[in-house]
């Protein structure tokens, strides 16, 4: 089992989804999908059309910035936070 | 006196809803809501009493937002507002309008959908995006945006759509082929005749009891349609600019409409001389009053985006405006005297008025 940590932003958009979710996958894009099941739509909030991860979504696997294909092992540690943004 | 007025707005920074009573004198603020959304309609669906509010995020993408309580509690979904992998990305929605028991949303870039289930699920209607003309559309300042949809009340096949810079479509096949609709409409910033699409429509609206009669605030002018946008009448005489982005009309009164001009495509897009002001039209655009009365009477730089005028259903008819630097005005008796409403929203894109409870 992977160990997702999910951001404070991403969590006021799915009340009731914990901060952290254990789930079975090989890659980040399982990941993704896995999540998408204990709170449907939230691939929508993270994916665009390719698909891809949003230009401003940063998906890290135990530390690294990573993309769908990258692989993730059981007892890596994922973190999906949004990318630091400027401006009022 | 049951009833009561509810504004809807969306702003840069979410949505807030107005609660006013049933003089339309006192109202309260709550929000934001939609936290973290940049939301660009916020509409009323009168057939299951739900609010619809149409937006995107930097970070997460489009979405529309769906409040079955009057706000207390929010959904998100944009299961279906998609182009497919294949792309183009689609990036936010514009416009949201319910009519006939489906929901519609206008998205960027410009497209329709439409949701047969309150906003839950959507499903594209490709038609409008198969137009002949798509490949040679191309963005306006707002980008390339499906921004206002207008149902016909009495033909639930029958719509028109208004898409920056390109015009306005009309379909009578509930969106499956579309014909445009700009003959008369003025392009000034493209060399030579009007061509068939390219215009650059800001907001259009269809008249109380007319289904034939349109009005269209447009980057080129204000004009007016009597046969259902397939020829266009300029309205401008009498305006002090041609400029301006919405455009509201009366709920039972097919001849008259307001507008807010502001003071030109090319001159910082403000109330002209900075003397904000209304202008309504009793007799389909042929003479324009100006109504300022409550407004600042000057030093006020403010304008108001193409979906932030809204007019209720009440008698007399309500009138509302929101500024792009977060002002809301209102006013009671059809434009006559306004009074501020909220004056520290943040950037307003968005005003709709709801009459609940009767």
């Amino acid at each position: 089992m992977a160990d997702v940590l999910l951001s404070r932003a991403l969590l006021a958009l799915f009340p009731g989804v914990p901060r952290r979710i254990a789930v079975e996958a090989s890659s980040v894009r399982e990941v993704i999908a896995a999540l998408d099941r204990a709170a449907p739509g939230i691939s929508d909030r993270l994916l665009r059309a390719g698909p891809s991860i949003r230009e401003h979504i940063n998906v890290f696997v135990d530390g690294d910035v990573a993309g769908l294909d990258t692989p993730v092992n059981p007892g890596s540690t994922v973190h999906v936070i949004p990318a630091v943004s400027g401006g009022a | 006196m049951s009833h009561r007025a509810v504004l809807l707005v969306g702003t840069r920074k979410g949505a807030f809803i107005l609660d006013g009573d049933g003089t339309r004198r006192t109202w309260s603020i709550r929000g934001p809501y939609c936290e973290g959304f940049s939301i660009h309609d916020v509409s009323f669906d009168h057939s299951d009493g739900a609010i619809l509010a149409g937006g995107g995020s930097p970070w997460f993408g489009p979405a529309v937002w769906r409040s079955a309580d009057l706000g207390a509690t929010w959904t998100h979904s944009s299961a279906g507002l998609t182009y497919g992998d294949a792309g183009p990305d689609l990036t936010r929605v514009w416009n949201v309008t319910a009519a006939a028991g489906a929901v519609y949303a206008g998205v960027e870039p410009a497209g329709l959908f439409r949701s047969d289930d309150g906003g839950r699920t959507w499903t594209h209607l490709q038609g409008l995006r198969a137009h002949p003309s798509r490949p040679d559309w191309q963005p306006g300042n707002g980008g390339l945006i499906c921004h206002t949809i207008v149902p016909d009340p009495a033909d639930p096949a029958h719509l028109w759509v208004g898409i920056s810079s390109v015009g306005v479509f009309e379909t009578v096949d509930g969106g499956a082929t579309w014909t445009t609709r700009n003959r008369g409409v003025r392009t000034d910033f493209i060399p030579g005749p009007a061509p068939d699409f390219g215009q650059c429509v800001h907001k259009l609206a269809l008249a109380a009891g007319e289904p034939s009669t349109l009005y269209q605030q447009n980057h080129c002018g204000v004009y007016r349609s009597a046969d259902a946008g397939a020829t266009w009448t300029e309205i401008t005489a009498g305006l002090p600019s041609d400029f301006g982005f919405p455009i509201g009309v009366h709920p039972r009164d097919p001849g008259t409409a307001w507008v807010m001009p502001l003071n030109g495509a090319d001159k910082g897009r403000f109330a002209p001389d900075a003397k904000p002001a209304v202008w309504r039209t009793r007799d389909r655009g042929e003479s324009w009053t100006r109504l300022d009365r409550g407004l600042p009477p000057r030093d006020a730089y403010i304008s108001v985006l193409r979906e932030a005028m809204a007019v209720d259903d009440l008698e007399p008819a309500g009138v509302y405006i929101g500024t792009s630097t977060g002002q809301l005005y209102g006013s009671a008796d059809e434009g006559e005297t306004w009074t501020a409403i909220a004056e520290n929203l943040p950037p307003i894109a968005s005003v709709e008025v709801a009459v609940i409870g009767r």
